[in-house]
């Protein structure tokens, strides 16, 4: 149950990107250029996926477990550090310069062609490199 | 098209219901970056296996559920360049920013920001920040496309 509900919250995600046009690169640049030809549409889409999750949320505080088990006490809420910085500045440069995140990147797959594959194995190199990159990161702000 | 807004909402709702089924069902965030980098670097399979199970129970259905959606309602277009300097360095970009960050437009947009979370707000401001800052380096000062 636990596997199927995985899948098909997986395939509702994916789904949902490309009903909203995150899997257009050319819609996310368009975005991203407030001081081009601006594409407010981006805001639609996280207000529409913002919205279920505060009432999840809530939901979540009041049940305490979840449906298949397991604790659904929200995680601790971290302070802001180095890496939430750097980070999401390098993740913006990132998204910017081809228009894909993440999500979109692994939704694409099926009809993005080899430049998608492409995209997806320098992603995964870069998150396996990360842990390493955060050593030295500390370390430099250490010394 | 003035239908856009449409299509955006519509879509983000599914984004934001499917978030909330997987807190709600299986207890966890619905967060892209985290979901593949934890497989990706043996976090996840430190956690434990049935957790990394799920994971990869979620992406087959991230990959697949959109490729039978296009399979009858024609391929959609992703407009993605075909550079592969330009695909290489955005996704080395991607890859270590959002795992630095701990989340992406996912986990930290979507499920931080809906919890009024500090850590998701300074996370959003900064990517936002940084695709803005993308644009208007690469293509309108630099001429990338």
């Amino acid at each position: 149950m636990r596997l199927g509900a995985a899948f098909l919250c997986g395939g509702l995600f994916g789904s949902g990107l490309l009903v909203s046009g995150m899997t257009d690169t050319a819609r996310v640049i368009g975005w991203l250029d407030i001081f081009g030809q601006w594409d407010p549409t981006l805001a639609f889409v996280l207000a529409g996926a913002i919205l279920p999750m505060i009432v999840a949320w809530r939901a979540a505080g009041r049940r305490g477990t979840a449906v298949y088990g397991g604790s659904l006490t929200p995680p601790p809420l971290h302070d802001v550090d180095r890496g939430l910085v750097i980070g999401s500045l390098a993740f913006g440069l990132g998204w910017g310069l081809a228009g894909l995140c993440p999500g979109p990147s692994i939704a694409v797959l099926t009809f993005g062609g080899w430049n998608a594959l492409l995209f997806l194995v320098a992603m995964l190199a870069g998150m396996v490199a990360a842990p390493v990159l955060r050593v030295r990161i500390d370390r430099l702000a250490a010394g | 098209m003035q239908a856009d807004w449409i299509w955006g909402l519509a879509g983000g709702l599914m984004i934001g219901i499917a978030a909330a089924a997987y807190l709600l069902l299986n207890g966890r965030i619905l967060g892209a970056s985290g979901i593949l980098g934890g497989l990706a670097d043996g976090s996840e399979w430190r956690a434990g296996a049935g957790a990394a199970v799920e994971n990869i129970a979620f992406l087959a259905g991230l990959v697949l559920v959109p490729g039978g959606l296009w399979y009858f309602l024609g391929r959609p277009e992703t407009h993605l360049t075909s550079s592969p300097a330009i695909l290489a360095a955005a996704g080395l970009l991607v890859g270590v920013g959002t795992r630095l960050a701990n989340g992406c437009t996912s986990g930290h947009g979507v499920c931080g920001l809906s919890r009024l979370s500090f850590r998701g707000f300074v996370a959003t401001v900064f990517y936002l920040v940084g695709g803005g800052v993308s644009v208007v380096l690469f293509r309108h000062l630099l001429g990338v496309s």
